[in-house]
């Protein structure tokens, strides 16, 4: 490089080691708790490297609570969210994004006003809601709110449009319908955008609390983090090293997904935000 | 194609969205307006016609007042900090950082965690007896603090555990606005000897200005929206020292069941969300070269 780099050593180390130490400092809490997990609860507050590994807390929290219940309800609930979200923002996005509609501005207007107030502020008005239809205490309960949404439309809205018209009349001179051109062209041309999306809703939803915890009230239904949260609480009075076991379980898989996918999850969030 | 079968079509691709977008976004904004001023009903009363009783009511009641001051001061306070914090760590792995892969996962593993999670962790972390912070300050003589059970001290807790868990996720936006900034505009500044400061200073920093307006909207409206972390680390307490507005909320109607005044809550936390879009939009308006 130039000369005037040559001065700055000094300070690409001093800013190399910051880098370093913050990045620490961020781990910090998260080995902390692997460390605990890992552990004997008798070595929970000193910190003796020669302190024997265990896998026990994993199964104390395993057995202590139905986790594997929870497990099960955040996979479908998760799952369920991301099939309906994908149809029925698709079909929105694409209206916006290639139909000509009396009203369509003000109707994209109104969906847009979900990006600034979602639904875990209209906590009361939709337990209102989902009660006067009976469905309190379901899983389809915790998911309704969170069927559509105004972030999944705009996203791919802007896909959409980025695609040229030329693809869509070269589908329809060849005979394809309107959802065949949606299915042959504009799908599989914005596969990235939707692999980023579904990264973003899946992380979203495995980690949502407020509305679960509000209109779940049993075991069947509850999710991973209303069932951690009732576990970890101080009344339950169990041992730290347990509780950091259940959280890092809980956390597990989709820890586990973002160091395998680091790259992918990392654009994935750049994507998805920077439009 | 004719217009009229193709404006259909299009109405029948967004009626199930906007359908579902109306039932519990639009509408629900309708009747918290609607049920903020009538009364709660109870088994033996029905709601009745109050008009602006609930909103006096709110006026005079202080745990609003602390809850609004509280988040405010969430607000002005872990907004800037992660922001700068998010610009300073984008700036570190855009750079010729040795182990940038590494740093960068460090950075932005907070965000994937569940804040429940997030929050076990450091309610640990902030434990009087063998907390490691606790371990940390012996040396210094402080020992036993109850850092989430003192007044002065709570809110400042849920602070550090909300900048730790977004900054990293900002930093991606940043990130992805430094790799669009030309490298042409470094080497004609090295080459005229501006220094690394001055650069910054004049022309990445302004040139993050539309990006650190996005993320800042988003940071806020998470300032209210966020409270997941608060149930698990303090419950609101000591004394409400650590209530914020949707936790309020919360309170007022699923603990103490006061429907209408909660829904009055709720019109205060969506005037402040109508703010934040308001300004957004004046702000974004004068930004015409972006894009």
């Amino acid at each position: 490089m130039s000369l005037i780099d040559h001065h700055d050593t000094t300070g690409e180390w001093l800013e190399t080691l910051a880098a370093w130490m913050l990045g620490l400092l961020w781990l910090l809490p998260l080995l902390f708790a692997v460390w605990t997990a890992f552990h004997p609860s008798a070595y929970v507050a000193t910190f003796d490297l020669f302190a024997p590994l265990t896998l026990e807390n994993f199964a104390t929290a395993w057995n202590a609570a139905p986790f594997a219940r929870y497990f099960l309800n955040t996979v479908l609930l998760v799952t369920g969210i991301l099939i309906a979200q994908f149809i029925l923002c698709t079909l929105a996005a694409f209206a916006f994004a290639r139909f000509d509609f009396r009203g369509r501005d003000f109707l994209f207007a109104l969906v847009l006003i979900q990006l600034m107030v979602s639904p875990d502020i209209l906590i009361l008005e939709n337990y209102i809601t989902i009660r006067s239809l009976g469905l309190v205490d379901t899983l389809p309960a915790i998911a309704l709110p969170y069927l559509a949404s105004a972030f999944g439309i705009f996203l791919l809205r802007q896909t959409f449009k980025s695609i040229p018209k030329d693809f869509e009349e070269a589908a329809r001179i060849e005979g394809c319908s309107t959802l065949g051109v949606l299915w042959r062209v504009y799908i599989p041309l914005g596969k990235p955008i939707y692999l980023a999306y579904g990264l973003v809703l899946v992380s979203f939803h495995w980690n949502n609390y407020l509305w679960p915890l509000i209109i779940t009230n049993s075991v069947s239904t509850r999710p991973l983090t209303v069932g951690l949260a009732i576990f970890a609480s101080p009344d339950q009075g169990i041992d730290w090293s347990v509780i950091c076991a259940a959280t890092l379980m809980t956390s597990g898989p989709l820890l586990i997904a973002f160091l395998l996918f680091q790259r992918q999850f990392v654009q994935s969030f750049m994507r998805a935000g920077v439009r | 194609m004719t217009g009229s079968r193709n404006s259909l079509h299009a109405w029948l691709l967004v009626f199930p969205a906007c359908v579902l977008l109306a039932a519990f976004t639009h509408i629900p904004i309708i009747t918290t307006f609607i049920h903020s001023f009538y009364s709660t009903p109870r088994p033996r009363r029905p709601s009745r016609f109050v008009g602006l009783d609930n909103y006096e009511a709110m006026l005079t009641d202080p745990i609003f007042w602390k809850a609004l001051w509280n988040n405010a001061v969430y607000a002005l306070t872990s907004v800037p900090i992660s922001i700068a914090l998010a610009m300073i760590m984008a700036l570190f792995v855009n750079g010729k950082l040795r182990g940038k892969g590494f740093v960068r996962l460090a950075y932005f593993t907070p965000t994937v965690l569940p804040m429940i999670a997030v929050a076990n962790i450091w309610l640990f972390f902030y434990n009087p007896q063998y907390g490691l912070i606790d371990q940390l300050l012996k040396p210094f003589g402080i020992v036993g603090v109850n850092w989430l059970g003192t007044q002065s001290t709570a809110l400042w807790c849920l602070i550090v555990v909300a900048v730790w868990k977004e900054a990293g996720f900002f930093m991606i936006f940043y990130l992805a606005a430094l790799q669009n900034i030309s490298p042409d505009l470094r080497e004609a500044a090295s080459i005229e000897g501006t220094s690394r400061w001055t650069f910054f200073w004049r022309i990445t920093f302004p040139l993050l200005m539309p990006t650190t307006l996005f993320v800042m909207v988003n940071a806020v409206i998470n300032a209210f929206r966020l409270v997941d972390h608060i149930f698990v680390m303090t419950g609101g307490g000591p004394d409400n020292s650590t209530s914020v507005l949707l936790f309020h909320i919360y309170t007022v109607g699923f603990r103490f069941f006061d429907q209408a005044y909660a829904a009055t809550l709720t019109m205060v936390l969506l005037a402040i969300l109508a703010l934040i879009a308001i300004g957004q939009f004046l702000l974004t308006d004068k930004r015409v070269h972006y894009e």
